[in-house]
């Protein structure tokens, strides 16, 4: 189990939680070329250390939060509310347009 | 490449490619009763399957993986192409990723018509592995259901069934009082909280020892030459101009000019010293084993909406798998969470399991791809080649992998059976949706 620290619930086991993916800065979709924007869709860096990644608190709060994790050990150092979101501009643009559906349950 | 090919031209020829596997005449079986018994009596040491080998300077080509899918392609590359000067390199022991940690399912009822084809020549190959490479790989062809407990999943599995057919591969779907006689214990009444309403019926999918296979192809890959290298870590790829010129390990350096990615787990990683992006993330994949009984398991049980899976070794484990972990990670460590979600599925499926105990449960990595399926074939960097993002169906993919694979190092051209899963199909946009079919739980 690990847990979570949402900014708004405290600590909270992961489960908690849906995992939306790694941060990354949206290009903007007018300037862009397809190279990009599909390098954006697609490429990860994947990376086996620290990584800041964006979760989405479904079980609780049902806020997006940032965190980061350590891939190997799944240890959380920090977790934040998404920046774009700290600055007032809306949560599609905050998390990148990655926006968790909700479901419920795992994805796979 | 090129001095590759040049190569290959020379020694294709006089060795010819035999890709059926060796029918004709029954070769002497290397382990018997009787060899078992003579080693017993004599106390003498077994020979060793494979040997070690001092780390060459240059190779022609360099695997980077010992898994099936590294071994495999080695073992062709030698068999089909005449090229030996080849060296597997693995970071631990050969199969100790996920050619050691999957569940050994083998079916090839896939939902698009390019993954069709290509997991039932896997399929193929895997029915006369055992007299190809002399070892008992111990395939046993007992069927696989996968359950459907919901309209939408009994009209994937209609599809599933339709495209099959329209293959060539043994698939229909079937209703409860069918699933009843195949698997007795399973709980087909109507009262559960998820009705098994029927099931895709793959009568040639079954399971396999997993472990036989990658020792016989290291087995086979060895004899021919290639050089298996364990404890031997990939530290960097030299590449120059857009060119592979060499690979840094943890034992030396080695010059060579084509270096195949088929690593699992650590691919992104691999792909990355070569300056290659990858569309893959990490997931962890759990499974679970419990204490041996007596048969009454014969076919393989998947049922998406539970996500679990189950089959019966020979031995009489009922091993266990799921879906992937929630969320990537390199850590292979086990969840109680894990374990609580499986058992009360499967005690759902069969109640009468309830007294079993788990013996132990274990995770592998899963590359997976947004779309589902392999990245196979070239890159950007001439002589990088991939055969990556397995996600959670690479074992069951790995001889015709390696088949392919190491045809398209011998002749520099995509065999046509992988084409549709380049790494360029991400910058098309023409993917290879195969979600359907591959993912436990979708």
């Amino acid at each position: 189990m690990i847990l979570l620290p949402c900014p708004y619930c405290g600590p909270r086991n992961a489960s908690e939680f849906r995992y939306v993916g790694e941060v990354s800065e949206r290009p903007d979709p007018n300037e862009t070329g397809v190279e990009e924007w599909r390098a954006y869709l697609y490429a990860r860096n994947n990376p086996a250390g620290w990584t800041t990644e964006t979760w989405f608190h479904s079980a609780g709060c049902r806020q997006h939060l940032v965190a980061e994790r350590h891939t190997m050990t799944n240890e959380v150092r920090t977790s934040r509310l998404p920046e774009a979101q700290l600055r007032g501009v809306n949560e599609e643009q905050a998390t990148g347009g990655n926006v968790a559906v909700d479901g419920g349950g795992a994805t796979y | 490449m090129r001095a590759i090919k040049s190569v290959l031209r020379a020694a294709t020829s006089s060795v010819g490619p035999d890709r059926n596997g060796s029918k004709k005449g029954h070769k002497p079986y290397r382990y018997s009763a009787f060899s078992l018994l003579r080693h017993g009596f004599s106390q003498a040491d077994w020979p060793r399957a494979w040997r070690k080998h001092d780390l060459k300077s240059s190779y022609d080509v360099v695997v980077v993986g010992g898994g099936v899918h590294g071994l495999a392609t080695a073992y062709y590359l030698a068999k089909n192409h005449g090229i030996a000067n080849v060296a597997v390199l693995d970071k631990g022991y050969i199969g100790s990723g996920g050619s050691g940690r999957n569940t050994a399912i083998i079916r090839s009822n896939y939902l698009t018509p390019e993954g069709i084809r290509f997991y039932d020549r896997s399929v193929k190959l895997y029915e006369s592995l055992s007299a190809d490479l002399n070892y008992n790989t111990m395939f046993a062809q007992r069927g696989h259901l996968t359950l459907a407990h919901n309209d939408s999943s009994l009209r994937t599995m209609r599809w599933r069934a339709e495209v099959n057919k329209l293959e060539g591969v043994d698939s229909e779907v079937i209703g409860p009082d069918e699933i009843k006689k195949l698997v007795p214990f399973m709980d087909t009444s109507e009262e559960v909280r998820y009705p098994i309403l029927g099931a895709l019926y793959h009568p040639p999918g079954g399971i396999i020892r997993h472990d036989a296979v990658v020792w016989g192809y290291a087995r086979g890959a060895d004899a021919q030459g290639v050089h298996i290298h364990q404890n031997a870590e990939v530290t960097g790829i030299d590449v120059a101009d857009l060119r592979v010129e060499g690979v840094k390990t943890s034992q030396g350096d080695i010059a060579t000019r084509v270096v195949v990615n088929c690593t699992a787990g650590w691919s992104t990683l691999i792909s990355q010293m070569a300056g290659v992006r990858m569309p893959i993330s990490t997931f962890p994949l759990q499974a679970a084993v419990t204490e041996p009984v007596r048969p009454f398991l014969d076919p393989v049980i998947v049922s998406g909406t539970l996500h679990v899976y189950v089959s019966q070794t020979d031995r009489g484990e009922l091993v266990f798998g799921a879906s992937v972990d929630p969320f990537t990670s390199y850590s292979m460590r086990g969840s109680l969470e894990f374990t609580e979600g499986l058992a009360g599925h499967v005690l759902e499926l069969m109640p009468s399991l309830a007294r079993m105990r788990l013996l132990r449960q274990w995770a592998g990595l899963c590359d997976m791809t947004p779309d589902f399926s392999p990245i196979m074939g070239v890159t950007p960097v001439a002589g990088f080649l991939v055969d990556v993002g397995w996600g959670t169906y690479g074992f069951k993919a790995g001889p015709v992998s390696g088949e392919t694979m190491a045809e398209l190092i011998a002749t520099g051209k995509t065999p046509e059976l992988i084409a549709p899963f380049g790494l360029d199909r991400f910058e098309s946009g023409d993917l290879m949706g195969e979600k359907g079919a591959a993912a436990v739980g979708h």
